[in-house]
């Protein structure tokens, strides 16, 4: 457990990713395998399901350090971070147990979950009497569940290659999917004597850079060399037939089981050894796709029940095909795989499986004008693809390109601020941004991304000078600093004080040359509703 | 107790000595804790400070004011109070300001710690009526490890970066910090070099007659010397700048109290953060408020609200010193890392 302790501390510590990649090839030669899967597990963001409640952990903290409740509260809302808190007011373990991370989990956290609340109260003070402050930061943070690092699943990747000699794609593909943290999966991983598919893995999914909108798509060559289709905003899925059974997986890996029948069903007219890439929609039977807020009633719910069935189905859009009779395509140009996803989806022939329309037009002028109606489409732009290229794993650039429409902005004044978490805990970072209605201000958004490291220092001065008020951790600001406030989408919403609700909110830029009264009214964001 | 220090635009004033203490504004009379800025103020009339100080405070203020000097202890009648200064552990000099006025004794803790420094002489409780205490440090998170802890860790960060052919640069503020840091070197590793502010307070500190190990200033360097496998003592405001290209591949550390939390480890986008501070941590302030025992505290300077509610609850009589609201802005500034004095 120091070891796995020390991984994260020096994986936290750096910012160069090849200090990351020898800190994770350092651990994975030094412990068992069983460690070894528990800690690809927990790097890849697997998460444990909450064992304590963190109510409890706050109570049973206070009272191992002796101090009372608000004082807790107060120490949490300077460090911003439950674990860490914990792990700082608790005075220092007696001794340290230094069982393998396997171990640990097994016998130490997963046992919480079962146990009953005196039991719970125990076994806690036990971990923390049993370890050192950066033990204890890291067993907190997975036992509630906020177990983050700044890996990606690419560098670990790389780890793990560089450390079983396995190359990368393939260790890519047999993390794909769900898997059981145990020695034999990871022996599976590290072997390269057998094939290790399983018939429900997915391939690792091929992803879009953004295209810089200033420069347009003019620096990537010819109009000829790129399929073009709309960029659509559903859930990105892999729908795998294989061995007469369906798996549909979305990128963030999860199986997604029972809650596409439709999508299930049309899979069923699939020949066997099949595997697709697109996009999960909403839609009519006609093919008009609905609006995101449609698909929405529908994510989430494990059971999809008749009457939503029948108010909202969805339509898959394939845009590739990467596995036909069992045989990975991947390597193929894109165009040769068009043509046989289009084979494939005309021979299934099922009303809630599309291959999604490619657009054509003679000039990225025309595209222009195209990507100009995204919004009509409900589609959030366009995706350029190369014909001749593969399909790539991991991020490798110059493949496809999404070119998306710029977002609505709309000019708003901060009123209220509440310090950040992480890196930004102490600074007042996360905002609340108001519009203007009949002389009020009236909240619509929360944004907490776009400033400068600078710029969050400058506003963080201006809040604590500009104070009127304090909610708990909220303070209510002289209402002068206004800023351009982008999103993506819009809907209606009544749990919004201000009745609509927007996403992705973040700020674009500080309106130093703007006053207060000359941000935007309520009824400029209402215009921008779609019907 | 309201008529023996009261708190003006200036900072706390003892009408019945008619002086200042660590006034924030230049005054005709301060009684100074110590010899750091936000103390020292400069541009008085006259100084008094307790005689460990005189080189440091001779070294950063106005050649012009009139300086009074009193050794640890020795007690001076100014207007109608005695005054004297007592050992605060924080820097070489600072001081504890022991003010008597009708047989009633306050105490004002100027910046403290309780525990050994090599470099200062250690905090010693004062019996008082009223403590006027900081409270930087003061939540439950603020635990510091035993100095032999912190340097054992530092030194092995300098072995290990000296293996990997690197050379280390420290950042601590330049007077006081820097010193408990080269205290704590283990000399024996490689050779120390200083940042000329540092090296400017080193020399202030040799003639006060305090032990440091061998120190060489980076400007004074001739050629282009190895620096692989040196230990570099610089200011926090010389990180990422030009300055420390000559050096090659570094390993960058910040030692600092701050340092004790995540967020300002990741904010400084150092290699290394070591948990170093010449104040009190909570638990050792409690224990300063408790040795002096004073019937009245007022807290300052930091997390004062907490610290006044904790000690009420405590059955002390506690209050926040009005105006402190004022300096929030100082306190997160040094969170953000420039000075931790």
């Amino acid at each position: 457990m120091i070891r796995f302790a020390n991984l994260y501390g020096e994986l936290d510590s750096t910012t160069k990713t090849n200090e990351k990649v020898s800190a994770m090839v350092n651990y994975f030669a030094n412990v068992e395998q069983a460690d070894a899967a528990w800690a690809t597990y927990f790097l890849a963001g697997s998460k444990l399901r909450r064992l304590v409640p963190t109510k409890l952990l706050r109570k049973w903290a206070a009272e191992e350090a002796g101090i009372p409740d608000w004082l807790f509260d107060e120490s949490y809302q300077s460090v911003g971070d439950l674990a860490e808190t914990i792990s700082l007011v608790v005075p220092p373990g007696e001794v340290c147990d230094d069982a393998p991370l396997a171990r640990w989990v097994t016998e130490r956290m997963h046992p919480l979950g079962k146990m009953d609340e005196p039991d719970q109260r125990r076994a806690v003070i036990e971990i923390w009497r049993h370890s050192t402050p950066a033990m204890r930061l890291v067993t907190m943070k997975l036992i509630t569940g906020a177990f983050r690092i700044g890996v990606s699943k690419r560098l670990l990747t790389r780890a793990i290659a560089s450390h079983s000699g396995i190359p990368t794609e393939v260790v890519a593909h047999r993390l794909m999917g769900e898997w059981e943290p145990t020695a034999e999966f990871f022996q599976r991983v590290i072997d390269d004597s057998v094939d290790a598919t399983l018939p429900s893995q997915p391939y690792p999914f091929c992803l879009a850079h953004p295209l810089d909108p200033k420069e347009g798509p003019a620096p990537l060559g010819e109009v000829e060399q790129y399929l073009v289709e709309w960029k659509w905003d559903g859930i990105r899925g892999q729908v795998i037939r294989r061995e007469d059974s369906t798996y549909i997986w979305s990128r963030g890996e999860e199986l997604m089981e029972n809650r596409w029948p439709e999508i299930e069903s049309a899979a069923t007219q699939l020949p066997n050894g099949v595997v697709l890439d697109g996009e999960i929609l909403a839609a009519t039977t006609e093919g008009e796709v609905l609006p995101f807020a449609q698909l929405q009633r529908r994510i989430g719910r494990k059971k999809v029940g008749k009457k939503l069935l029948a108010e909202v189905a969805v339509v898959f859009h394939a845009f590739d095909l990467l596995e036909r009779d069992g045989c990975d395509l991947r390597d193929q140009p894109l165009a040769d795989r068009r043509v046989q996803l289009e084979q494939i989806v005309e021979q299934a022939n099922h009303p809630h499986l599309r291959a999604t329309e490619l657009i054509t037009q003679s000039s990225w002028g025309d595209f222009a004008e195209t990507r100009e109606t995204s919004r009509e489409h409900r589609a959030e732009g366009l995706m350029l693809k190369r014909k001749d290229a593969a399909y790539d794993v991991g991020r490798v650039k110059g493949t496809w390109w999404k070119w998306k429409i710029d977002p609505f902005t709309i000019d708003a004044v901060l009123i209220y601020a509440q310090k950040g978490h992480g890196r930004r805990a102490s600074l007042f970072s996360d905002y609340t941004f108001a519009l203007w209605q009949d002389g009020t201000l009236v909240p619509f958004a929360k944004a907490y991304s776009g400033l400068t490291d600078a710029e969050i220092r400058k506003v963080d001065r201006f809040i604590r000078q500009n104070t009127n008020d304090s909610f708990g951790p909220v303070r209510s600001v002289t209402p002068e600093l206004v800023m351009e406030v982008a999103f993506e989408g819009l809907q209606r919403s009544s749990r919004h004080k201000s009745g609509v609700a927007t996403r992705f909110p973040r700020i674009v830029r500080w309106r130093h040359d703007k006053q207060p009264q000359d941000a935007n009214s309520l009824a400029d964001l209402m215009e921008m509703m779609p019907d | 107790m309201d008529e023996l220090l009261r708190l003006t635009q200036h900072g706390l004033y003892c009408p019945a000595g008619d002086f200042f203490v660590d006034p924030s504004r230049p005054v005709h009379r301060a009684v100074v804790s110590h010899a750091h800025s936000d103390h020292a103020r400069w541009g008085c009339r006259r100084y008094l400070a307790a005689k460990p100080s005189e080189q440091l405070l001779r070294l950063r203020m106005n050649a012009d004011a009139t300086f009074d000097f009193l050794a640890y202890g020795e007690k001076e009648t100014v207007g109608e109070v005695k005054i004297s200064f007592h050992p605060a552990g924080h820097i070489l000099g600072s001081s504890q300001i022991r003010i008597e006025h009708r047989g009633r004794v306050a105490v004002v803790t100027g910046d403290y710690k309780l525990g050994d420094d090599p470099t200062c002489e250690t905090w010693e409780p004062v019996d008082c009526d009223l403590l006027i205490t900081e409270s930087t440090f003061g939540l439950p998170i603020y635990r510091w490890e035993p100095n032999a802890t912190i340097f054992a860790a530092i030194n092995q960060w300098w072995r290990d970066s000296q293996e990997a052919g690197k050379c280390c640069v420290i950042y601590g503020y330049a007077v006081g910090k820097s010193q408990h840091l080269l205290a704590g070197l283990d000399p024996s590793i490689g050779p120390i070099f200083t940042h000329g502010a540092v090296e400017k307070a080193n020399d202030a500190y040799r003639r006060s007659g305090v032990a440091l190990p061998k120190t060489t200033h980076v400007g004074s360097v001739d050629g282009k010397p190895n620096w692989q496998g040196a230990m570099v003592v610089a200011v926090p405001s010389a990180h990422g700048t030009p300055w420390m290209r000559k050096f090659g591949r570094v390993s960058t550390a910040m030692a600092s109290g701050w340092m004790a939390i995540r967020g300002n480890r990741r904010r400084r986008s150092v290699d290394r953060g070591f948990v170093l501070s010449d104040h009190v941590d909570w638990g050792s302030l409690l224990k300063a408020v408790e040795l002096c025992d004073p019937e009245t505290v007022w807290v300052t300077h930091g997390s004062a609200a907490v610290v006044a509610r904790y000690l009420n609850e405590q059955g002390r009589d506690a209050k926040v010193l009005e105006g402190q609201l004022r300096r929030e802005g100082d306190e997160d500034e040094s969170v953000r890392g420039e000075v931790d004095p």
